[in-house]
């Protein structure tokens, strides 16, 4: 048996009290270490890329864990919503905006337009399972990339110029903005951690209101039996490609603010090894986990940076610190040792609190 | 670790075996219909039946599944399908849900021409079901798991929950509520917070009728609903049945190897062998039928 929530606290009410204190104690207490100047440079220039990471990890938590679906083209719908960003507030930039409403535009722009991007590629790719799915959202994930690859763009005072082609008419005080295999250039750098930490609350907050209502329940539905689902009277695919839609938006609105943390954002940045990167952040935090997403994707930014007196050896020490974690995470005897500890020291609930499975798979 | 689609596709292939697609329904002659022995209890006689079905039958490549499946259900009977292992009782489930087409024939559920229905579609005229092999969603809890069934009744868009506006709130506190209800039943309401994969077995196939009922439908299919119970949980499934059926007013087919079950609820029996029907009737006729005795009831008395 597992355990009994205490009364009037769902199992969600918890997690989600988790995750929104984990988000705000994290920003609190960088935010006071930053004013007594204790946080390293090294750790302060990795602040936005943390935020831009936890929202990708727990938007991919919505596909991966909590839809069941393998996929692995996540970095592609960054790389729409970081570029449709970039162009928006290149846009902006033009005219005379203030910054908070210059990068919300460019927020909302990138969002809407990976969610679109997201919706068209569900439509075929969600009819398929398992491996094949995996495989598709791959191939669609490097398609993505390749596009950006040949996107020019640029503004002028002839207004607004986007092309395939690197000779598309922009005249010579113009501001290039996308250029192909170049990426962005001159990105002006409006991404700040306070706007991590709103966009971290946002994703946080539709993620978790999606899981506690009757969409979130007919996803996991599907997820956990598909034959039953249908003779309950779920359309599988529609809720499939709603979950697909969402994360995808979530993940064109982290895109956004990790590309306007960068003057210089080269395509290649949102490869394959990104998505892989995102993944292993969702499958160390535990499928379905939110919390525990949030934690992989800090840790897992942070750890590289960490390792650099490591030198030569430092991705073959991270290597290793992945492979401690994950088995450590799932021994199930390192874990009940855990939930005894826990339970000893930490008994807080009268009703029989059992050792739980804990997290997800 | 494991990723669970795999896990699902699994299951998925395990007992649906994908036949070939056909072009159903082209050899069904309305002309000719398929004699119907039906035996309506003697107040259904007047009520339009909820299920009437003429001719179903389903071919898996060369092999014939079910052939000439021919009943008709009262609004508020409750009818058993029984027959020996792979007479294809399952089957006929599979077809009243549309999770297979027929090959062959076609049926009318509460006046309705079902075909070329989905398995949503009948969910939502009124078939809920229970499997064989309980299919519940593991990683819910008891009351997600009924709320999940409650999913047309709750209308609030995407827009409500994201923001969990008003309209979520009394429509999810309604649910909640409807729930309790409806777990109560069983007496389940104290187990609404484990996770449904925790349960133990028998609990496990009473949630499966309570997430059935709360589709709130008009014909419900339980698939071996005693099956792994002992004669107490047994008796007390046979009450509840009644219950069920006394409650809702909704008719009720049932597929059970139990007979002590079969002949004490059911008030029409369709015995099948290798996919059809043998011999239809009361329960007493049933067991006075030498057909059933020498297919199924015989063999059982001499293994005794």
């Amino acid at each position: 048996m597992k355990k009994i929530t205490s009364k009037g606290l769902s199992p969600y009410r918890k997690n989600e009290i988790i995750s929104y204190g984990i988000a705000i104690a994290g920003f609190i207490v960088i935010t006071v270490l930053d004013s007594f100047g204790l946080v390293s440079s090294s750790l302060h220039g990795q602040l936005v890329p943390i935020c831009a990471y936890v929202i990708m990890a727990v938007s991919l938590n919505l596909v991966v864990g909590i839809s069941g679906e393998l996929s692995l083209g996540h970095a592609g719908f960054m790389s729409v919503g970081a570029y449709t960003g970039i162009v928006a507030s290149g846009i902006l930039g033009t005219m005379d905006v203030a910054d908070p409403v210059r990068f919300f535009t460019a927020v909302i722009a990138g969002a809407l337009m990976a969610g679109i991007a997201g919706f068209l590629i569900g439509i075929p790719v969600l009819r398929l399972r398992g491996d094949y799915l995996a495989i598709v959202t791959l191939a669609f994930g490097e398609i993505i990339k390749n596009i950006m690859n040949i996107v020019y763009a640029g503004i002028d005072e002839n207004g607004f110029h986007i092309s395939t082609k690197a000779d598309y008419g922009l005249s010579a005080d113009g501001r290039m903005l996308l250029n192909g295999p170049m990426g962005a250039t001159q990105v002006d750098r409006i991404s700040t951690f306070f706007y991590g930490f709103i966009l971290v609350m946002v994703t946080l907050y539709v993620v978790q209101n999606i899981l506690n209502s009757r969409q979130g329940r007919a996803i996991m539905a599907c997820r956990d039996n598909r034959i039953a689902a249908e003779s309950i009277g779920l359309n599988v695919t529609k809720n499939k490609l709603m979950a697909f839609t969402v994360s995808s938006a979530l993940a064109g609105m982290g895109g956004v603010l990790f590309g306007l943390n960068y003057s210089t954002l080269l395509p290649v940045k949102f490869n394959f090894n990104t998505s892989i990167l995102i993944l292993v952040f969702v499958v160390l935090g535990g499928l379905g986990n939110i919390w525990g997403s949030m934690i992989a994707a800090t840790v897992l930014t942070i750890l590289p940076e960490a390792l650099r007196q490591f030198a030569d050896y430092r991705m073959l020490v991270y290597a290793v610190v992945l492979i401690v974690v994950m088995i450590a995470t799932y021994n199930p005897a390192i874990r009940s040792r855990v939930s005894a500890f826990a339970e000893k020291y930490l008994r807080r609930k009268k009703t029989g609190a059992a050792p739980s499975e804990g997290g997800g798979d | 670790m494991r990723f669970r689609f795999s896990r699902n596709k699994k299951r998925y292939s395990e007992d649906i075996v994908q036949g070939p697609i056909y072009d159903t329904y082209e050899n069904y002659d309305e002309s000719k219909p398929s004699i119907d022995y039906a035996v309506l209890p003697e107040r259904e006689k007047e009520a339009r039946p909820i299920l009437k079905t003429r001719g179903v039958g389903i071919d898996f490549g060369g092999l014939t599944a079910v052939d000439e499946f021919t009943i008709t259900v009262g609004p508020t009977e409750i009818a058993g399908i029984i027959g020996p292992n792979g007479a294809g009782k399952t089957t006929i489930f599979n077809l009243l849900t549309k999770v297979y087409q027929p090959t062959r024939g076609t049926f009318f559920f509460d006046g309705q021409d079902t075909r070329g229905l989905n398995t949503a579609k009948m969910s939502e005229l009124g078939v809920a079901r229970t499997f064989q092999n309980i299919r519940l969603f593991d990683r819910l809890t008891v009351e997600e798991n009924v709320k999940a069934a409650m999913h047309r009744d709750l209308n609030y868009g995407l827009l409500s929950c994201l923001i969990h506006g008003p309209k979520y709130r009394k429509q999810e506190k309604d649910a909640h509520e409807k729930a309790l209800q409806l777990l109560s039943i069983f007496d389940m309401q104290d187990m609404a917070d484990y996770k449904a994969g925790s349960l133990p077995y028998g609990a496990q196939r009473r949630l499966e009728i309570v997430r059935a009922l709360a589709t709130e439908p008009k014909l419900l299919l339980l698939d071996e609903p005693a099956a792994g119970m002992n004669p107490s949980e047994t008796a007390e499934l046979m009450n509840n049945i009644r219950k069920i059926r006394d409650t809702f007013h909704i008719a009720i087919i049932l597929i059970e190897h139990d007979m002590s079950l079969v002949m004490n609820v059911c008030e029409d029996i369709a015995v099948l062998n290798f996919g059809r029907v043998i011999a239809k009737g009361t329960p007493k006729e049933i067991q006075a039928n030498p057909a059933v005795i020498e297919a199924y009831l015989g063999r059982k008395k001499e293994a005794k």
